[in-house]
């Protein structure tokens, strides 16, 4: 067919977290224009197994760009060239026949490689079991009209909630830091009235088990708001901040320790 | 074994009420003294175990994906149903009840629909009291809209990532529940098979899929919340990974399977456009609220369409046939999924279908621009035509979407009775991976309330009753049965490490998917099905001949897993097929050329057919006896559906 691509491919090989990786190339051939960037892949895999040789291992599900199981750094790039989408969105449309594309995991040392272009991202949600829900049992709460919500706090509450917890974030910034990401769960209840009860608390639980996961601090380059493609912006690291300086210097509350406890 | 479905007797309304009273207890004290087991992370499992670990229990909780958070409900796009009434347009739990019952085409149970229409109203309350953002109104409150096979707009929905949305708050209540410790979460790790100890399931076995360990659980239940089965097709919406695996191992294990042939076809999904697609992508029903659904009149404006002589705004609108408004004046676009996917293909038989394929119908927003705006129409849809323009290279903003019917939901599960009990005591099935309650076709938006109206309000109050009925004494992991298990996988993923053939295992994937869709997709015959049978057979054989499946156990091996899965899915295709053979009538997603009406609409034969099919497995390569469960209506009357 017209508009095929040759394609030569330079992947992270690595076959568990213990050992060491290195670049290994392939050829991708007559690749469609209208194949997703993990269909391209998925050929490339399918003549490797018929060699009777390992498939390239990568994290992958929904293939609609929400579940956040993908996580490729493609030429220098979370999720590769394009803004605002993930890689299983992202078409071999926009490579050009003969391109040499470089296909790495995300680098950080929270995220160790389990395979490949694998990482595990357990870290992510341990932040979040630190504290990002509202403590409340099924049953037993009020009807859903009682508490009106103005629009824009709720529409603003639903833009930091539409992170996928890919990672991105953290691949992108040179100090591999999870501020956009806890960020964004700390901004969306800290905006809705049902957050409130445990807003001081929950941003001290939060941070502080980003920090012992071992990801780095922010200094504001913005490569994470570039590189999100839910479009996270900054502004919800600005109110994680502001909340946990109030927290630190003006509340009584410590960060909450349920265990073991009530 | 008879199959008691255990409906609660008494009127409708106070069915489950009566039925929640009757139920026995677990004192609080002793609930820390028993071990639940969930498979699956999506709405029905996360919010399962989530609920259950509130209540005291302990609970293990499994998926294979690296998070929780990445269950395939995360990609539900349109919204979750629920009978508030807050726009006051004549909604009632009885009238949502009513519709679900219509839309499924009479093939569910009342009481349990009843159930599922009266417990929506408090899911809502429960999301938004996690800090779910649903979409709200200037004034504050909470919006509707409305979907397929409803006149009313009882669709709560946060923008087109209601799935996400609402699997977020799940997760979240899971994550609050781990650290607490009351749940234990195994992550990356694959359900493969069902420990039964005296007839009572009491354990699962794993794969760990970072190190390959073949691990067991022993636990006083089993909750399975695995999903749907639409991967049978190879091409479906649902995500790569989704897979009927648990559910077919328990299913050899003694789980009945009901309703397989039962499937839905999605109108509205992005077209093929070519052998390398991994899936297809689903634009969500609730774009039928504003985009008109059209075709050309005439064969010769479609080739020139097709050949793109033309484009579609240069199609005039008298040569425009807008065949759902047409056909169905009163639900117009809305008609139910079944009826709009069937209608699409039938333009496309005609030669009337549009894309370089030809297998493609138009949805078109231009009068709905011109009518709120191009800015209104991107704040109800924005995401959706973005990814469009993503896919297609196409701008859904300056010409019309093309679409065409893809698998999307399956109907058909495990049979469970009015519990959520499958036939096999202590084991349960929830959300997609159970039968129960959208019968023969399920309306848009109600697959998320029915999995959360499963793990949040149904199985804390029925599987109580088990367990305070079993005690809290424990079958531990050094049972026999266990060991037993354990090496029936070991040994089965060992045949399939073996396959050192010349066939890849997707290949086998695909060639399965042309089957089924050809022969058991959207128009089924006796003829095409009988055929379909024997290919199924063969193509089984000729898996275990020629598959390749490369690497080891020990290790990560995507693989092995694939081949598991595939192996399955051919199993499950062929009894899908034997389903659908055994069904000799139209009903919701069920068409049978055989039986239809003058008009082409599905034709019941509710004399002979009003029952649920509940499959008995009986060992390798033999065929499954049927059992019959007669569903009673005795509040409803059967009649022809019409949306005209």
């Amino acid at each position: 067919m017209s508009g095929h691509m040759n394609l030569t491919l330079k992947v992270w090989r690595q076959k568990n977290t213990q050992a060491s990786g290195k670049f290994v190339t392939y050829k991708a051939e007559n690749i469609s224009p209208d194949m997703s960037f993990l269909e391209m892949l998925d050929v490339v895999n399918e003549s490797l197994t018929r060699k009777n040789e390992e498939p390239i291992y990568f994290d992958h599900d929904c293939r609609e760009g929400i579940c956040g199981s993908c996580s490729l750094y493609i030429n220098g790039h979370p999720h590769g060239p394009k803004r605002a989408i993930t890689t299983c969105q992202l078409h071999m449309r926009t490579f050009s026949d003969g391109e040499t594309i470089t296909i790495e995991p995300w680098r950080s040392a929270a995220f160790p490689v389990v395979k490949d272009l694998a990482t595990d991202r357990s870290a992510f949600d341990r932040i979040q079991q630190a504290g990002g829900y509202v403590s409340v049992n099924t049953g037993g709460v009020p009807d859903a009209n009682v508490m009106p919500i103005p629009k824009v706090i709720a529409d603003e509450a639903f833009n930091s909630a539409t992170c996928i917890g890919c990672g991105a974030c953290v691949a992108a910034c040179k100090n591999a830091s999870a501020m956009l990401f806890t960020s964004a769960k700390i901004t969306q209840l800290g905006l809705l009235p049902q957050g409130q009860p445990e807003r001081y608390s929950r941003v001290q639980a939060m941070v502080a088990q980003m920090d012992a996961e071992g990801f780095g601090n922010c200094t504001n380059t913005g490569a994470c708001e570039a590189e999100c493609p839910k479009e996270i912006t900054l502004n919800n690291i600005a109110f994680m901040n502001n909340d946990f300086f109030s927290a630190k210097l003006f509340r009584e509350e410590h960060a909450h320790d349920q265990t073991g406890g009530e | 074994m008879s199959l008691d479905a255990k409906i609660p007797q008494g009127p409708l309304a106070e069915k489950w009420s009566k039925h929640k009273f009757n139920l026995k207890l677990v004192n609080p004290a002793n609930k820390r003294k028993y071990d639940v087991i969930v498979v699956g992370t999506g709405l029905a499992g996360a919010s399962a175990a989530a609920s259950l670990a509130e209540l005291g229990y302990n609970v293990k909780s499994f998926c294979f994906q690296d998070s929780p958070r990445r269950a395939h409900s995360i990609a539900a796009q349109g919204g979750i149903n629920a009978a508030k009434n807050y726009q006051n347009d004549g909604d009632s739990v009885y009238r949502l009840f009513y519709d679900t019952i219509k839309g499924g085409d009479y093939r569910a149970r009342e009481g349990n629909v009843y159930r599922l229409a009266e417990v929506s109203v408090n899911i809502i309350d429960q999301c938004v009291a996690q800090g779910v953002p649903f979409a709200r109104e200037y004034g504050g409150l909470l919006d509707n809209r409305s979907f397929g096979g409803s006149q009313v707009s009882r669709t709560f929905y946060a923008r087109g990532q209601t799935g996400q949305q609402l699997l977020l708050g799940a997760y979240s209540a899971l994550n609050r529940q781990i650290h607490l410790g009351k749940v234990k979460m195994y992550t990356r790790t694959e359900m493969l098979d069902v420990v039964v100890v005296d007839g009572h399931a009491k354990g699962i076995v794993t794969r760990n899929l970072k190190t390959g360990e073949i691990e067991t659980h022993a636990g006083h239940a089993v909750l399975l919340a695995t999903g749907g089965y639409g991967n049978v097709f190879y091409l479906s919406t649902n995500a790569i990974g989704s897979n009927v695996t648990a559910a077919w191992r328990a299913h050899k294990r003694g789980a009945y399977f009901a309703n397989p042939c039962y499937t839905q076809i999605h109108p509205t999904c992005i077209p093929v456009t070519g052998d390398h697609q991994s899936k297809l992508t689903l634009m969500s029903e609730s774009l039928r609220n504003d985009g008109r659904v059209w075709a050309p009149k005439t064969v010769e404006i479609a080739q020139k369409l097709q050949k793109k002589e033309i484009t579609a705004s240069q199609v005039k609108e008298e040569d425009r046939d807008y065949f759902l408004e047409r056909k169905y004046p009163s639900f117009g676009n809305l008609v139910p999924r079944d009826v709009a996917s069937r209608n699409a293909k039938e333009m496309s038989d005609e030669g009337k279908g549009v894309g370089t394929t030809g297998l493609a119908v138009y949805l078109d927003f231009a009068e709905a621009i011109q009518r709120l705006g191009e800015d209104t129409v991107r704040a109800k849809y924005g995401n959706l035509f973005d990814m469009y323009l993503q896919i297609t290279d196409e701008n859904p903003y300056k010409q019309p979407m093309r679409i065409y019917p893809a698998v999307h939901y399956t109907m058909g599960g495990l049979w469970v009775d009015y519990n959520l009990s499958t036939n096999v005591p202590g084991l349960y099935a929830m959300g997609e991976c159970n039968f129960s309650d959208h019968g023969a076709n399920r309306l848009g938006a109600s697959a998320l309330m029915q999995g959360l109206s499963d793990g949040y309000f149904v199985i804390p109050y029925t599987l109580g009753d088990y367990l305070a009925t079993i005690g809290p004494k424990k079958v531990d992991t050094s049972h026999p049965a266990f060991e037993q298990t354990k090496q029936d996988v070991i040994a089965y993923n060992n045949k399939l490490l073996a396959l050192k053939g010349n066939k890849t295992v997707v290949e086998y994937h695909r060639e399965l998917g042309h089957i089924m869709w050809e022969y058991c997709g959207m128009a089924r015959t006796e003829e095409g099905l009988t055929k379909a049978k024997g290919m199924i057979k063969e193509l089984k054989a000729d898996f275990w001949k020629n598959a390749i499946v490369t690497g080891e156990n020990e290790e990560v091996n995507a693989a092995l897993e694939r081949a598991g899965r595939v192996a399955d899915f051919i199993e499950l295709g062929e009894l899908m097929v034997t389903d659908a053979l055994n069904r000799r009538e139209s009903c919701g997603g069920h068409f049978r050329l055989e039986s239809q009406t003058e008009e082409g609409e599905a034709l019941r034969d509710d004399d002979n057919f009003a029952f649920v099919s509940a499959w008995e497995f009986t060992g390798e390569n033999q065929e499954e006896v049927l059992h019959k469960e007669e569903l009673i209506f005795e509040n409803v009357k059967l009649t022809q559906r019409s949306y005209k």
